[in-house]
């Protein structure tokens, strides 16, 4: 099983390589002229903010939990997927009374209005 | 010895060099082919210039893009910055590792490779977020958090329509999905018939995950001129280019692997030659897919973001849900039959 | 010839080194986004030791639930707040007494723990996927949904009270805001939204103005 693996961290060095590279070349064979003009962040002409990190709604946030809850409950679909076939009627089951929860938990969100963007 | 590391390390690099190098290539072509086609769609005629018809065009813009300055803003986090391009430019090549091109033609044959490439499509998110952080720009800023919040709301949508093709392949292993399609019917037994609302459903999210237009919001350039990605200049924006393209590329094939049989001929088996699998028809089906990508970008017009966030949450997770309900129906009841 | 299990204990040193030193770096640099990117260097490192353990799934499960999703939630968290830097090395220096007396507590019953554990567990057997003819993932899910299926509908209640925290802590609501309904748009009734009216032709009242002849 682990010889399978192998190659994969062999493309990802790899990838990582090449990007490295095509970052040099474009580092060494570019010009460099710095200006401070050029160097200041894009604001379509205005004079640019002093620092652009701002605070974001927290919707945002609402968002990333809501995702990381449901990633893993698909995290739990996949072994459940690959074997409900040997394990028959029950595993079907077992899954839809799963999922009813998740569908609890995701009709109370939708009925709170955290799914409605502005 | 030196057996070994011819073994173990030497033709697995020249392999990964045989996926990545025409897989750059592919990325060059695919440029041109969209400008070209977007232009005959526009009644233009496209790159016509460098080369016959235009053809060195994309590599005309490599050359152009390797040269030109990359330029490192003021009050800019200089390690994040460079480090965003390789971010996204690493998990977008290292998905094409578990991708089955035929029979046995495959990188790295793992048993888990469905999971692994939900793993890497993941990944992606981070170039994207980091790259609108560390330029400290306000709209490299807010196309970054409005990238990564639809990235990952489509998503969900993706896993659930990946744990319907897997209830009914039951394997996570790619190369057995495609098995599961073979049969005596041809394109009548691939999974893009019992699957179909979930077959629609992962191609309008892979277009969503890839920030392509119609849900290119992340750009944006009427809006937020280029979104995570506008203090990116020469080979640095050169990258995210080539991870973006080669998203898309990655998209299209994983489509025809799911859905359409991978390698598999749309004609029964029993029609003699035109009947049997090769990876030219994965070819084929990848590149309906991506023209498709090129189709959406000039046909449709920009959807606004809570539109987005609305298809995303309220009409593709609920009907991914229950559609993996109705595979798992189908697969127990035996309505479809997998596998030759 | 190199020995295939000295290369995986090769391997593991190299993983574990690198898991310990980035776990090392999230405690000690003073950006915190870079704080966040050791902890993710930290999780994938840990998802390649677990994988060196045969655990495929779970190392896989590691990077798409972990890295995929968690850590993006922390990198928003911490890149969006202002924190300030000097205060938090001040907190740093003067907390250090009480983190070493937590810090040595918690080592002190770890290696009790895997003391006792050690005394009496066996070494690892043959791994039982590979014994049953699985993989990884087909054994690990023929375990869950038989042996252990009350655990895993107790993990959706507990799934389902997350979100519902979730939404009740985060959610705000904002006044004056418009949204689209896409339903009552679909559902919208032609009659209600306009009136046609029959009404006889009406001859106006006053005479247009002759033609200028041409």
């Amino acid at each position: 099983m682990l010889a399978e693996y192998w190659p994969i961290l062999l493309f990802i060095g790899v990838a990582g390589g090449l990007g490295v590279v095509l970052l040099a070349i474009g580092l060494l064979a570019g010009p460099r002229r710095p200006e401070s003009e050029k160097l200041s962040p894009y604001e379509c002409g205005f004079e640019a903010f002093e620092d652009a990190r701002m605070r974001f709604d927290v919707r945002y946030y609402l968002l990333a939990i809501l995702f990381i809850i449901f990633d893993l409950e698909i995290a739990f679909l996949f072994p459940w997927a690959v074997v409900f076939k040997q394990i028959g009627i029950v595993a079907l089951i077992e899954m839809a009374l799963f999922l009813l929860l998740l569908v609890v938990g995701f009709a109370y969100v939708w009925k709170k209005g955290a799914l409605e963007w502005e | 010895m030196g057996e070994q590391i011819l073994n173990q390390v030497v033709w697995p690099v020249v392999y990964i060099l045989c996926i990545a190098v025409p897989l750059i290539l592919a990325v060059a072509m695919f440029v041109y082919w969209e400008r070209k086609v977007i232009g005959w769609m526009h009644v233009r005629m496209g790159p016509n210039k460098i080369g016959p018809l235009g053809l060195l065009q994309a590599f005309a813009d490599v050359v152009k893009l390797l040269i030109k300055e990359v330029i490192l803003p003021t009050n800019a986090n200089r390690f994040l910055y460079y480090l965003a391009p390789l971010l996204a430019l690493v998990p977008a090549f290292a998905a094409w590792s578990v991708i089955p091109f035929g029979e046995r033609m495959v990188l790295a044959n793992v048993n888990a490779g469905l999971l692994y490439l939900l793993a890497m499509t993941s990944m992606g998110v981070y170039g994207i977020i980091l790259a609108g952080w560390a330029s400290n720009s306000r709209y490299a800023l807010l196309g970054a958090m409005r990238s990564a919040a639809q990235v990952i709301s489509y998503e969900l949508a993706m896993g659930l329509c990946l744990v319907c093709v897997l209830v009914l392949a039951g394997s996570l292993n790619l190369t057995d999905i495609v098995h599961a399609q073979a049969g005596g019917k041809g394109l009548l037994d691939w999974f893009w018939l019992p699957l179909l609302p979930v077959f629609v459903i992962y191609f309008v999210s892979g277009v969503a995950e890839t920030n392509r237009a119609p849900f290119d919001v992340a750009e944006g350039e009427s809006e937020i001129v280029a979104g995570f990605h506008v203090e990116y200049s020469g080979s640095a924006f050169a990258i995210f280019f080539l991870a973006e393209y080669a998203n898309m590329i990655l998209v299209s094939f994983l489509a025809s692997v799911l859905f359409l049989g991978g390698w598999l001929s749309p004609f029964p088996p029993s029609w003699g030659w035109i009947g049997q699998g090769s990876f030219a028809w994965l070819f084929v089906k990848a590149f309906v897919f991506a023209f498709l990508f090129l189709w959406f970008r000039a046909s449709f017009p920009r959807y606004r973001y809570d539109q987005i966030m609305r298809l995303g949450w309220k009409v593709f997770i609920p009907i991914s849900i229950v559609w993996v309900l109705v595979a798992g129906c189908m697969k127990y009841f035996g309505w479809v039959v997998t596998g030759a | 010839m190199i020995d295939p299990n000295l290369f995986q204990l090769v391997c593991f040193y190299a993983f574990a080194a690198v898991t310990v030193a980035a776990a090392l770096a999230v405690i000690t640099l003073k950006n915190s986004v870079h704080a966040v990117l050791a902890l993710v260097l930290t999780f994938f490192s840990a998802a390649c030791v677990w994988l060196l353990a045969e655990a495929e799934f779970l190392a896989i499960a590691l990077i798409v639930v972990y890295v995929g999703a968690v850590m993006v939630l922390f990198l928003f968290v911490v890149m969006m707040l202002d924190i300030n830097q000097e205060q938090v090395r001040e907190g740093f220096i003067r907390f250090l007494p009480v983190g070493i007396v937590v810090a040595l507590v918690m080592l002190a019953e770890m290696l009790a723990l895997i003391g006792v554990r050690a005394m009496r567990a066996v070494s690892m057997g043959p791994n039982p996927a590979e014994a049953a003819g699985l993989s990884n993932t087909a054994w690990l899910g023929r375990a869950l949904y038989t042996d252990y299926l009350l655990p895993f509908e107790v993990a959706a209640l507990i799934l389902t009270v997350g979100v519902v925290a979730a939404v009740a802590l985060t959610l705000r609501k904002r006044r004056g805001v418009r949204h689209q309904d896409a339903g009552e748009q679909v559902r919208v009734d032609p009659r209600s939204r306009i009136r046609i009216v029959k009404m006889d032709a009406v001859r106006a009242q006053a005479p247009a103005p002759k033609e200028p002849q041409a």
